[in-house]
């Protein structure tokens, strides 16, 4: 059995990462884009606490429990946009709401 | 030292109040309505010669003072203007040459604005003309006495706005107005020399008081050359005033201002200006040879030039004017010509001094010819036979036209008879050239004399003159017994202390050729022109005529000159702000930035998805250079 080392663990932390920024940039629906964003926090969660592991100290960890916190309060912050836009506009497709001029 | 500047605050406050007074007072000419019909038409005449008679009794109490030996210098009165290392103060210069000066200033202005009653009666603006004539004489004033170079430079700039508005006094006439600029446009290019003559010294010493100069250039020597530098282009100012050779253009078309103005402004004081400047700076113009060489030369052709010119003029206020001209290079030759270990300026401020009066003479009583002919003919050809009809202005001009051409006895024969003695000691050619111009002196002056005074009467107003009134004769005879005596008062004493140079006389060859030059002069005229001539001699002549007629071609050659020189200077500035400045630089700007937010504006898409694809491909680049 091949043993696991902290390329692995970045590999799988990039793949997410890369699949939640596929998500934010293509999804027209509001709400996926917003869970795409949550993944693209935990790919960068699941790296530092991977180095965390690999350094042997605990640095990392604390960050991830801030960026859970901030993670937290910031969907709280964003479903609430989301729910206010769906009053105003009645719709959370984002290409749907431009309303700049070109 | 008793206090003398007090005195000289007084000299300048009287014809500057009188100006202030007038234009405030009688600006409506209604004031002075209550007191009579004399007084509402004369009341600006009154007030400006009552002032200047202050004036004139001040500045001779100041001139008492100097023959006293009271000698001020380089006393600070008041600090006027101090910008880091420049320093000017006011400070009055009184000394024996600014005491001449000022004499002559104030006695020629108050014989001219007697006269002026008479001249300008029947002119509707006669407030107005008072008033400038009295700041003129301030603002003359003001140059003969100041202490400093800037101080000089800000009245030699306030006498030349004075000249243009009395030049241009009859506006309405086009020609008038034309004059006057001409005469402020062709002074502001002598003055742009003479500011920067006084800025180089400045820069040199660090000072711009006369005596401190003087001091500092004895103390540290400097090159030669840039001394040179300094005094011609200082020497630019007086050619501008001065209207000397290639600057002279303005003074004829002067002529259309009123003949007061033209007697003491463009005859008299004002354009011996130039030549009394030179004089305030002779410390710098004795120390530089090359300098005091083509300050000689310039008033030589100019003096040559100008009597050939007016040997043609048939208007009789241009032949004086023309003759003004060649005195006043007279005078400037004799500047260059100055023997500094001798005579110093003398016999060119002595030829100023008479020529003052004699001059003034000789414009009032063209000016006395030209009331008698009601303001309406100039030209000498359509006069004639006026010395019966106005016998005290005919012997005037007789006496002026002696004067000024040197006949013996007269005051014109000793100050020329110093120059050209000086001439003779000094320089060989201009002493030739000198001589010549005597002779055409008396030529054209006889001629004029001649055509204009003796003969038949020929044109209807001249048939008409009569005698003017006694205000306009009896400056003309006050000036008149003023150049018969001009040469006894001792003015070469008074500038020379030393006995033994003043008393010194020109060899007898020297006055025996002036005589002889006049003689010739005087004969040719009478043999053309005294036996009832109605046309010119010389028209013979064609081409000498024409060309003299029309002045050496000076003005059409300017002309060319402006119209070429500055046509193709007005073509590339137009072109460099058409297309370089605001083609290239503004509206290039203004393009690029139009452009630049063109392209710019295509990323603003409102989409948020695009917005995203921006900020990642900006993190990921800004990764890469991070990580390479």
């Amino acid at each position: 059995m091949i043993p696991v080392t902290l390329e692995h663990y970045l590999i799988v932390s990039g793949l997410l990462f890369s699949l939640g920024l596929a998500g934010v940039m293509t999804r027209r629906n509001a709400l996926v884009v917003f869970m795409s964003l949550e993944l693209m926090l935990n790919a960068s969660n699941l790296a530092l606490v991977a180095f965390s592991r690999f350094n042997g100290n605990l640095h990392g960890q604390v960050f991830v429990f801030f960026i859970i916190t901030v993670a937290a309060a910031e969907v709280a912050v964003g479903l609430a946009i989301i729910v206010a836009l769906f009053r105003r506009r009645q719709t959370v497709q984002v290409d749907e709401i431009t309303s700049m001029r070109l | 030292m008793e206090d003398v500047s007090g005195l000289l605050w007084r000299v300048l406050a009287g014809p500057l109040s009188a100006a202030v007074v007038i234009w405030l007072l009688c600006h409506k000419s209604k004031f002075y309505a209550d007191f009579g019909p004399v007084m509402e038409r004369q009341a600006a005449a009154f007030i400006a010669i009552g002032f200047l008679a202050g004036s004139t009794m001040f500045a001779y109490w100041a001139f008492g003072a100097v023959r006293d030996g009271a000698v001020m210098e380089n006393r600070s009165l008041y600090e006027f203007l101090s910008a880091g290392d420049l320093m000017v103060e006011i400070n009055w210069s009184l000394d024996r040459l600014s005491g001449l000066m000022m004499m002559v200033v104030c006695g020629v202005s108050l014989c001219i604005m007697v006269y002026s009653i008479g001249y300008m009666e029947e002119d509707p603006g006669v407030n107005r003309f008072f008033a400038k004539l009295s700041f003129f004489v301030f603002s003359m004033l003001g140059v003969v006495l100041s202490g400093n170079f800037l101080m000089m430079f800000i009245f030699w700039e306030l006498v030349g706005v004075s000249s243009y508005l009395l030049i241009g006094y009859w506006y309405e006439r086009p020609s008038a107005a034309d004059a006057g600029k001409k005469a402020f446009i062709v002074n502001r290019l002598g003055d742009f020399g003479f500011l920067l003559g006084i800025l180089i010294l400045w820069g040199i010493t660090g000072e711009v008081d006369f005596v401190r100069v003087k001091n500092n250039l004895a103390a540290h020597p400097i090159d030669p050359n840039l001394l040179a530098v300094a005094t011609v282009l200082i020497f630019c100012g007086a050619v501008g005033k001065s209207a000397q050779f290639p600057l002279h253009v303005w003074l004829p078309d002067a002529m259309e201002g009123p003949t007061p103005v033209s007697a003491l402004i463009h005859a008299a004081t004002m354009v011996a200006a130039g030549v009394y400047m030179l004089c305030r700076v002779s410390f710098l113009v004795f120390g530089s040879p090359v300098a005091m060489e083509i300050i000689a030369w310039t008033g030589g052709i100019t003096a040559l030039m100008a009597a050939l010119i007016a040997t043609q003029q048939n208007d009789i206020k241009r032949i004086l004017a023309y003759s003004t001209l060649s005195q006043l290079g007279y005078m400037v030759m004799a500047v260059g010509l100055s023997n500094p270990a001798g005579s110093g300026y003398m016999p060119a401020m002595f030829h100023l001094s008479t020529h003052a009066f004699f001059k003034a003479l000789l414009f009032l009583s063209a000016g006395s010819v030209i009331i008698a002919l009601h303001h309406s003919e100039q030209d000498i050809w359509n006069m004639g036979g006026l010395l019966k009809k106005l016998p005290v202005t005919g012997a005037c001009f007789a006496v002026g036209t002696l004067a000024l051409c040197g006949f013996p006895f007269m005051s014109g024969f000793y100050s020329k008879e110093a120059i050209l003695g000086l001439a003779h000691e000094r320089n060989p050619q201009l002493y030739l050239l000198a001589t010549v111009t005597a002779g055409l002196t008396a030529f054209y002056m006889f001629r004029c004399f001649f055509v204009a005074f003796l003969g038949k009467t020929r044109g209807e107003h001249a048939e008409k003159a009569k005698e003017s009134h006694w205000v306009v004769l009896a400056p003309l005879v006050v000036l008149a017994v003023a150049s018969i005596c001009g040469g006894w008062f001792g003015i070469p004493e008074w500038l020379v202390e030393n006995k033994a140079i003043s008393a010194e006389h020109a060899p007898k060859s020297v006055m025996l050729a002036a005589l002889a030059a006049f003689a010739i002069g005087a004969g040719a005229a009478a043999f053309l022109y005294a036996r009832g001539a109605t046309t010119d001699a010389l028209n013979k002549l064609p081409v000498l005529s024409w060309v003299l007629r029309n002045k050496f071609f000076f003005d059409e050659i300017y002309m060319v000159l402006v119209k070429v020189g500055q046509g193709t200077l007005a073509w590339l500035c137009g072109f460099v702000d058409r297309w370089i400045i605001a083609g290239l630089a503004v509206r290039g700007l203004a393009a690029t930035t139009r452009g630049a937010g063109q392209v710019l504006r295509l990323f603003q898409t409102g989409n948020v998805q695009t917005y995203a694809l921006w900020f990642a491909a900006g993190a990921t680049i800004i990764l890469y250079c991070l990580v390479r």
